[in-house]
């Protein structure tokens, strides 16, 4: 059981959750089982609130070169500068617009975010996945694994990973996390693969000689779709906070345009106590909306999934 | 009836998990690209800074001699922790690793340990409350702004309570453990001196780690006044506190007990970056100085330390589950 | 004397955006004090459903959408909270069907039944340790527990131990009523035999009106004095249960379950099950609902819903053609041969 970082809180009971197998679902067309789970997310109010914000920043970072009034990186503006007409929030150390800067960072952010929030929720279902279907030997390795990442301080580690490797690309950043972060849904993901293999329908798959990767694919995955979304969305939320940490730390490149290399700049340059606090106020205030909606789907997610979180 | 197997069973988990960590942050140097130990010798010398031997055997122990084997290394690093000997830093000069997180981590401590246990109670305590109370109005205030401060990451939380309380209002000191020219001692006046600057970082720790324990704890209730002997309680007419309580609440705590030791994981993390950002004293501050610094020693050592607190912490919580649990105890 | 009183009970769950269901529909009977009761019916027939009602148990989504409950001439649909807590002591006690989770798991059975005590204690009473603990012994004494049982928590015990755990804490409540809601579904036919052995003789020893609920007609008949059959949220027959087991007539779904167990003593034994599945309970019924499974349905069946009716000795049934005249039953006889 999991209280996992404040980031992802709705995971907390992920493992009571996962004693609601959702449905064996018959396997539909992708497109309309993708549908028809977006408009089950949209009848949750949360989760409608978290994919309206979502949708924004993915519309942002889409468009950010018809959006953003001037390049990004240009110094071509008089430093420090409040908000005024023409910089709408005001110019960087470096003479950059920061609206500009905010616009394209969408990019970092979201990809980051969900790189990061990918690569360890398929990190997750692998090892959930091997863990839950052999048990003996290759599962109690694996769990002692997944218990062992879980122990280990997140951020510290990150931070000792990222100190050691010399360029921080937000590429790099992004693989850091993804690989220090799947500890989480890997766990839950063994349990739900271990209670789904003793089911009547996986044994009958076995019996009547199916394959194990067709059982797998066809039998066991479907039913931990929501799981593997949730676990996604908890740990995107996880990454677009540690993404920013580690590039307000100056760990990241901080000439990437990202909202955390913003605030890297804004804090070295004591942009609080010289007034431009727009320059922490705005990105910070905008990696909290990203990580705001991943929670919120999350919420919808968990209520799909656990009716007596069911909101009446 | 104690249950010594319960305890046996922990304690050699947590064992074998102590020497795994070792073991690991032995490794992780070792894994990295290029030669930290060259650049690091390379760095220094051309920092102007004379290598001393205990330097260089520091940052050997650390990092490990090219041409020593792998073996010769783990033992003399298993051997050199063992006794606590982490070498030289080269971040505050003529001080010792071990000297160095010896000052820090009394600060991180109390910081850290009062912000958890304060975040834990009154936010398992607002979880049972909304939870017992679901649907009403105060249960979607607690929820709601919960949920958007489970959203904020520590350091932006730290940096809006600093500029407004801090810069804006002079409600507090705006750096720092302790006014400079004090020296820390254990007096009444340097004690409120340390208390008062250390108040805003740990609103910040408590508020950002309260979320995740209020709305843990609200998923436990809920879940838990579904099971059957919270009806059987109703159906016997017990009193609504006692229920409430002793019925629901007793075992919704179960789960959030089992998390204490991952929240904690989370407070630590935060409290690197908030350590930074209020320039507390503390290991968090050191942590940043030895990455800035690329003091290898030191930073391993910081993150050893980290590690084995986070383990043996997770180890008493155990224990404790032991005592609240009567299931787990002959399990 | 009548302990309890139901009339036109109708309960409905409302979930979130879905349908109503109407799972009891205008159900009135009466509890003789003293009575032992037995509800019989398939699963989702109402029958669980009822005894929460009765009892003022019911959770969202359901809820009592009208209806009369009297309770010692004290209508309690309209009770909450306090009000409702106190009917409890000396009232009406419940045993659930899953009496293996009914025990809270961090608290010994010592503490539980403490509980209970303490939270009906009148004024002046005062429950101390060893007043529990001796009160707590008498209750274990009562449902055949061994007085060891008090100082152990509720995964030291066996399912049916539990399960007598369970009772001993309804007990404690020393009610008029206790609603057993399918008390021995969760465990082992041993076990089960033993239990039910049990709950028919502490009735007889104490004397309490008892309601036992339970699919399995073989249970009911064996145990209670009259026997209710419920089908689609309402019941169709309401007959002694010697005079069920004599035969005579019946309603064509009461002779449908008695065709579902078989006389472990007969010869040749053939099992029946019962074609075709409940009705959708989220749709009004304005015909008999069990016609489409009925294998002597006439015309009269598809368009008029039959009322409980009186018949001779007693008993009463719903249904057009074994109900309320003796042509009407003839005729179905004949139609049905």
């Amino acid at each position: 059981m999991a209280i996992v970082p404040p980031a992802s809180p709705m995971q907390t009971n992920r493992e009571d959750v996962v004693a609601v197998v959702a449905p064996p679902l018959e396997v539909p067309k992708r497109l309309r089982f993708v549908t028809r789970a977006l408009l089950t997310l949209w009848s949750n109010r949360k989760a409608r609130a978290g994919l309206v914000i979502l949708g924004f920043f993915i519309l942002v970072a889409i468009f950010a070169p018809w959006l953003a009034p001037h390049s990004p990186t240009a110094t071509s503006f008089r430093p420090y500068q409040n908000p005024n007409a023409v910089n709408w929030l005001g110019t960087t150390g470096n003479g950059q617009d920061v609206l500009s800067q905010m616009i394209y960072g969408t990019r970092v952010s979201l990809l980051v975010g969900l790189g990061a929030g990918l690569l360890a929720t398929c990190l997750a279902l692998i090892i959930g996945l091997v863990a839950g279907f052999r048990p003996g030997v290759v599962d109690d390795v694996l769990s002692f694994s997944t218990n062992l990442a879980l122990v280990l301080p997140g951020l510290p580690l990150m931070i000792v990973i990222a100190a050691y490797l010399r360029s921080n690309s937000m590429w790099m950043i992004l693989l850091v996390i993804g690989f220090t972060g799947w500890a989480t849904g890997a766990r839950v993901m063994r349990s739900q693969t271990a209670t789904l293999r003793t089911r009547d329908f996986v044994t009958a798959a076995t019996f009547s000689g199916q394959r194990l990767f067709r059982i797998v694919f066809r039998e066991i995955l479907p039913n931990m779709i929501s799981l593997a979304a949730a676990s996604f969305f908890g740990a995107a939320t996880a990454a677009v906070i540690a993404a920013a940490s580690l590039e307000f730390l100056g760990l990241g490149n901080p000439n990437t345009v990202s909202w955390g290399s913003i605030l890297y700049w804004a804090e070295n340059d004591n942009a609080l106590l010289t007034g431009q606090w727009v320059l922490v106020f705005v990105p910070g205030l905008a990696i909290v909306l990203l990580a705001l909606s991943f929670i919120l789907i999350n919420f919808g997610i968990d209520a799909l999934s656990n009716p007596r979180l069911r909101e009446r | 009836m104690i249950g010594l197997r319960y305890f046996a069973r922990k304690g050699a988990m947590f064992l074998l998990t102590l020497w795994a960590a070792v073991t690991l942050n032995f490794i992780i140097p070792r894994l990295m690209p290029g030669s930290p130990v060259q650049a690091t010798l390379a760095r220094l010398a051309a920092g102007g800074q004379t290598v001393t031997e205990a330097t260089k055997r520091a940052i050997e122990i650390q990092l490990g001699l090219p041409h020593s084997s792998l073996w010769t290394q783990y033992l003399d690093y298993l051997v050199n922790i063992s006794r606590l000997r982490f070498g030289m830093t080269y971040s505050i000069t003529d001080e010792s690793v071990a000297h160095a997180i010896l000052a820090a981590a009394p600060w991180t401590l109390v910081l850290v340990g009062t912000s958890t246990v304060i975040a834990f109670v009154v936010g398992t305590l607002l979880g049972v409350y909304a939870g017992w109370r679901r649907q009403t109005r105060v249960d979607s205030v607690v929820t709601v702004s919960s949920t958007f401060f489970s959203a904020f990451p520590p350091f932006f939380l730290g940096l809006l309570l600093l500029y407004f309380l801090g810069f804006k209002y002079h409600m507090f000191p705006l750096t720092g453990g302790y006014t400079p020219g004090l020296v820390p001692q254990l007096t009444l006046s340097f004690l409120g001196n340390a208390v008062y600057h250390s108040i805003l970082p740990a609103v910040t720790l408590v508020v950002t780690s309260l979320a995740g324990w209020v709305l843990g704890m609200r998923n436990n209730m809920i879940n838990t006044l579904g099971e059957d002997y919270v009806l059987f309680a109703e159906a016997n007419g017990l009193r609504n506190r006692t229920i409430a309580l002793l019925y629901v609440a007793r075992n919704a705590l179960l789960p959030n007990v089992t998390g204490f030791g991952l929240a904690l994981g989370a407070v630590i993390g935060g409290s690197v970056l908030v350590e930074s950002i209020f320039g507390y004293p503390g290991i968090g501050s050191l942590l940043l100085l030895a990455v800035d610094n690329r003091d290898y020693p030191l930073m391993q050592a910081i993150f050893l330390l980290i590690t084995v607190s986070m383990l043996v912490t997770i180890f008493l919580v155990d224990l404790l589950y032991g005592l609240l649990d009567p299931r787990v105890r002959e399990a | 004397m009548i302990l309890l009183e139901a009339k036109g009970v109708n309960v409905v769950y409302q979930p979130g955006r879905g349908e109503r269901i109407w799972a009891v529909r205008d159900v009135s009977l009466s509890l003789e004090e003293g009575e032992f009761v037995g509800v019989v019916g398939e699963s989702g027939c109402g029958k669980s459903t009822l005894g929460f009602a009765l009892t003022q148990m019911l959770q969202p989504p359901a809820f009592l959408e009208s209806g009369v409950i009297e309770f010692r001439g004290v209508d309690i649909a309209g009770l909450r909270g306090e009000g409702l807590r106190h009917q409890r002591r000396r009232g009406f006690a419940v045993v659930l069907q899953s009496g293996m989770n009914a025990l809270n798991p961090v608290r010994t059975i010592h503490h539980q039944i403490g509980d209970v005590l303490q939270a009906h204690k009148l004024g002046g009473e005062h429950w101390s340790k060893d007043a529990v603990h001796d009160r707590g012994v008498e209750l274990l004494g009562m449902v055949g527990l061994d007085s060891s049982v008090l100082g152990r928590f509720p995964h030291e015990l066996s399912g049916g131990m539990r399960q007598r755990a369970a009772i001993a804490l309804a007990l404690a409540l020393e009610p008029e009523l206790i609603v057993f809601d399918e008390p021995t579904t969760a465990l082992d036919v041993i076990v089960q035999a033993a239990l039910m052995e049990m709950i028919k003789e502490l009735q007889r020893a104490r004397g309490f009106t008892a309601l036992l609920i339970s699919h399995d007609m073989s249970v009911v008949l064996d145990a209670t004095d009259r026997a209710i059959v419920m089908y689609a949220g309402r019941i169709v027959e309401d007959q002694g249960s010697m005079q069920m087991v004599q035969g005579g007539r019946h309603h064509p779904y009461t002779e449908a379950l008695f065709r579902c167990y078989a006389d472990p003593r007969a010869d040749d034994v053939v099992l029946q099950d019962i074609p075709g599945s409940p009705p959708d309970l989220s749709l009004p019924d304005s015909s008999c609902a069990f016609a489409p499974r009925c294998t002597i349905a006439e015309g009269r069946c598809w368009h008029e819903r039959p009322l409980l009716a009186e018949v001779g000795s007693g008993g009463a049934i719903a249904c057009h053609l074994r109900g309320s005249s003796e042509e009407s039953a003839m005729e179905g006889r004949q139609g049905g041969a």
